[in-house]
């Protein structure tokens, strides 16, 4: 009897559910579908020529999806750049901080209501703590209103050593997730804590995933 | 009998399928010689050393390789920019194509494409036909898609072999050309 590989678990739904959490090998990328992320192209596809904001690591395929359905795009690697070193600053305390003032000045800086549309992924689990709300209120000034955000949050269960992954646009209702070194989980938010995150926004729908992601659709 | 001639010989390609993408660490550096094997023949292109400062409006009628430091503004209408793993750019572009493996600081307008290399980092917005981005590149910027408009093409004039460091007479650097920097 010949049995293809996978073929067992991709009957059982494994690819699906194949953790984000589960740290993968180095390079594998994996496949996943995002019922958050499916909403997210349904209300970006219903007109062209939007302005879509991505704040994840590049991605040439996010690029391509969304300049293919005539939208403008606008990338701004958030982490890459909250990771430069020369942000840590001495706190008063003995520690250190990073200089949040610095990075709003040099980042981020768009126009009132520039955007229609934000990727933000699952960076808030993985950006220095001081950096999180002052992003979110900045994201907020940038938006139009009726813009839609689209966030990830891993659950507890997902573990410190969840990987940070380049999320890469597949299909309308899959994400190719590629790992990237380099980047810690610094905490989780429960349901409270993100809806207390965007309290200034106009509304949030939760999709729990089965897999250590609530995904989160904002809308401003 | 069984020897390779060296035309045969193939310039192999950067593939970056597998390759860990670390924003801390920096892709190394390549030599401009291996960007020059990119589509680009050393009879076509002018070079700009890596030694090579220029301050100023860079603009020309031939394909450009470019692996030092320039700050104004580059203007190659019809002809391909290519900035080096050493190139540092602080201008906007304005080329047919332009394939970055260096730094750029500055806005892109590219008729045909623009190729973002897995070395490359660019801060700016692109204006383009056709945009490729390797897996490692870094951008901050905004990308407009325009479709390309049907205009006639300026062919190069045949050119003699470029050294290095050394800016043709069909480049006109309107600026200061400064002294080559201590290494």
């Amino acid at each position: 009897m010949c049995v293809v590989p996978g073929i067992l678990s991709r009957l059982f739904g494994g690819a699906e559910r194949q953790s984000v959490g589960e740290a993968p090998l180095p390079g594998q990328k994996v496949s996943r579908r995002s019922t958050g992320f499916n909403e997210f192209i349904r209300s970006v596809s219903r007109e062209d020529g939007l302005k879509i904001l991505d704040l994840g690591a590049t991605s040439p395929a996010n690029i391509t999806f969304m300049t293919g359905l005539g939208h403008r795009f606008h990338q701004e690697d958030v982490l890459h750049l909250a990771s430069d070193k020369s942000l840590i600053i001495p706190n008063g305390d003995g520690g250190t901080t990073v200089d949040v003032d610095r990075f709003l000045r040099e980042n981020l800086c768009f126009k009132r209501a520039e955007f229609d549309a934000v990727m933000f992924w699952d960076l808030a689990d993985f950006l220095p703590e001081p950096l999180v709300k002052p992003l979110i209120e900045r994201i907020h000034v940038a938006m139009k209103p009726g813009g839609m955000m689209l966030a990830f949050f891993h659950t507890k269960d997902a573990g410190p050593d969840a990987p940070f992954y380049r999320y890469n646009i597949a299909a309308k209702d899959t994400l190719e997730l590629q790992p990237i070194r380099g980047f810690r989980l610094q905490r989780v938010f429960n349901s409270r804590h993100v809806e207390n995150l965007f309290r200034e926004y106009a509304s949030i729908k939760f999709f729990l995933g089965r897999d250590n992601i609530r995904e989160v659709l904002v809308v401003r | 009998m069984w020897k390779r001639k060296e035309e045969e010989q193939i310039t192999p390609e950067f593939s970056t399928a597998g390759s860990p993408v670390g924003p801390a660490v920096p892709a190394p550096a390549r030599p401009a010689e291996a960007v020059r094997g990119e589509g680009l023949r050393s009879a076509e292109v002018a070079t700009i050393g890596k030694s090579v400062v220029v301050k100023g409006e860079l603009s020309g009628s031939e394909d450009l390789i470019l692996d030092g430091e320039v700050e104004g503004s580059i203007t190659l209408r019809g002809q391909t920019l290519t900035v080096g793993p050493n190139g540092r750019v602080r201008a906007n572009i304005e080329a047919r194509n332009v394939i970055l493996h260096g730094r750029v600081n500055g806005n892109i307008k590219a008729a045909e494409r623009v190729d973002l290399r897995k070395s490359a980092s660019l801060t700016g917005d692109i204006v383009t036909a056709r945009i490729s981005i390797e897996d490692g590149a870094f951008f901050k910027g905004g990308i407009d898609i325009q479709k390309p408009e049907p205009a006639a093409r300026v062919e190069p004039k045949p050119q003699t072999s470029a050294a290095s460091a050394t800016v043709p007479p069909s480049l006109s650097a309107q600026g200061t050309l400064l002294e080559p920097k201590k290494l």
